[in-house]
């Protein structure tokens, strides 16, 4: 299982991380909402690498001075999406910069299957190689237990 | 899940792993801790005050508001019971967090949106808010237009607001019996959900009318059971609005001239037999009015060379041309 030796997806900040409490999640917001970034929460039960765009929960939240409306956010959504992959990200509307920030997963299913490298062989000897979700063959919505 | 293996820089010692007490344990524990992470905790109440400087606040309130002594003692007795709630939390006592949420009633003018400002500050300082931030609103930034847009508005506001003061003036306005369909409700239904679940986070402070406000809490009384403080603005008397005035012009320097405060004295007795008096506010606006015709006074004189003390002062006609003098007294 060389593609996702700890049964977990590494993507974005603190992914090798065992899971953020509440309490270092809030920590988190509130170092992003100090640096002046707008908060946003997505979710997904695609994540393929290459997904990049998930769902968004609600709109990006601007001019918040404190994580804990953040927190009754990400709440909310968790109770809607509790098998389904959550992510926070900051979004800096510094000029020059105005791109993400911050991203980390806040929320993952209880059973994380990884995926699959799918060799294919073309002309001849060449290969080619791409991977592919165990749970995306299910549709959407199905995808991570129940 | 095991411990985890490493630390964050401020973070509670010992948060369970499992996250189930939410945001609010860590800054209800670090808010006040937070300013002095190594310091033993508080025994006298000269100590919490030294650590949180709140008494500065209080001198500021008592010297830079006239009159207001009902509010001024009622809010030391609120700052009082928040230090003395700091001692027992040092001491092991249950410090539950207290109902912090007020109802400011009074006529316009008394001072009310200044009041909510120190109060932020104070229990900022104490600790009871993280921020202590003030979010101004009326119905038009709570209430939506059409069916579904006044949850969102609402929730948005009010996370806005958390962690600092909440001040919804003219709140009686939220709730409009005549219309039974009025989206009021569902605002006044969020909030007093957060006001209730969320104390710790956001601090509601309600405003308006005596007399409106007794009628909004009569068809609402889940929202007065939710309020612990009620207090009444009185009318300013005629010598504190001299007062007022007084600090007024020395705030954007200007001064009386000689027999200008007289007649100011003079315009106050009679504008407070009329209608629509809006007590500080209304000083405000004469003022403001005083200067303008002291402004076409010195106009009108082209040749005369006008030093500091001229340019600063308003003689007894810029008051004396007012239209209150113009209307024979009843």
């Amino acid at each position: 299982m060389m593609t996702n030796p700890t049964g977990r997806i590494t993507q974005g900040q603190f992914s090798f991380l065992p899971d953020l409490t509440d309490a270092e999640i809030a920590l988190q917001l509130d170092y992003g909402l100090r640096r002046g970034f707008a908060w946003s929460i997505e979710y997904t039960d695609d994540p393929h690498p290459r997904n990049t765009y998930w769902e968004m929960y609600g709109m990006p939240m601007f001019d918040l001075q404190d994580p804990a409306g953040l927190m009754v956010e990400l709440r909310a959504c968790r109770a809607s999406f509790p098998q389904h992959y959550i992510r926070l990200m900051a979004f800096d509307s510094t000029r020059g910069v105005e791109s993400i920030a911050m991203s980390f997963i806040v929320n993952r299913p209880a059973r994380e299957p990884g995926f699959m490298l799918e060799r294919q062989e073309v002309d001849g000897r060449s290969m080619r190689a791409t991977i592919r979700g165990y749970a995306a063959e299910r549709p959407e919505g199905e995808r991570y237990g129940d | 899940m095991s411990t985890p293996l490493y630390s964050i820089p401020g973070a509670p010692l010992g948060a369970d792993p499992g996250g189930a007490s939410g945001p609010a344990s860590p800054a209800g524990g670090t808010g006040p801790a937070g300013a002095a992470p190594a310091a033993p905790p508080p025994r006298t109440v000269a100590e919490v005050l030294a650590s949180s400087q709140v008494e500065a606040v209080m001198d500021e309130l008592d010297t830079d508001l006239v009159g207001l002594a009902p509010v001024k003692a009622r809010i030391r007795d609120i700052a009082a019971m928040l230090v003395v709630d700091r001692l027992r939390a040092a001491h092991g006592l249950s410090a539950h967090a207290p109902s912090l949420h007020m109802c400011f009633t009074g006529n316009p003018g008394t001072g009310k949106t200044t009041v909510a400002l120190r109060i932020a500050q104070i229990l900022h300082r104490l600790g009871y808010v993280r921020r202590g931030h003030v979010v101004s609103v009326t119905r038009d930034d709570l209430v939506g237009q059409y069916i579904g847009h006044t949850a969102p508005k609402t929730k948005e506001v009010l996370r806005k607001a958390m962690g600092g003061v909440l001040f919804i003036d003219e709140a009686y306005w939220l709730y409009r019996p005549d219309n039974e369909r009025d989206y009021g409700q569902e605002a006044i239904e969020i909030l007093l959900q957060v006001m209730e679940n969320q104390r710790d986070d956001l601090v509601v402070i309600l405003a308006g009318y005596k007399d409106r406000m007794d009628t909004f809490f009569g068809s609402n009384p889940g929202m007065s059971s939710r309020i612990a403080h009620h207090i009444d603005f009185p009318d300013y008397s005629g010598a504190e609005l001299l007062r007022i005035a007084d600090r007024m012009l020395a705030a954007s320097e200007y001064r009386f001239g000689e027999g200008a405060r007289d007649a100011f004295e003079a315009y106050l007795d009679r504008r407070l037999e009329q209608p629509h008096f809006a007590n500080a506010r209304s000083v405000r606006n004469a003022l403001d009015r005083a200067r303008l015709r002291q402004a076409s006074r010195l106009y009108a004189d082209r040749t005369r060379e006008l030093d500091a003390r001229t340019l600063s002062t308003i003689e007894p006609p810029d008051i004396l041309a007012s239209r209150v003098f113009a209307t024979p007294r009843p």
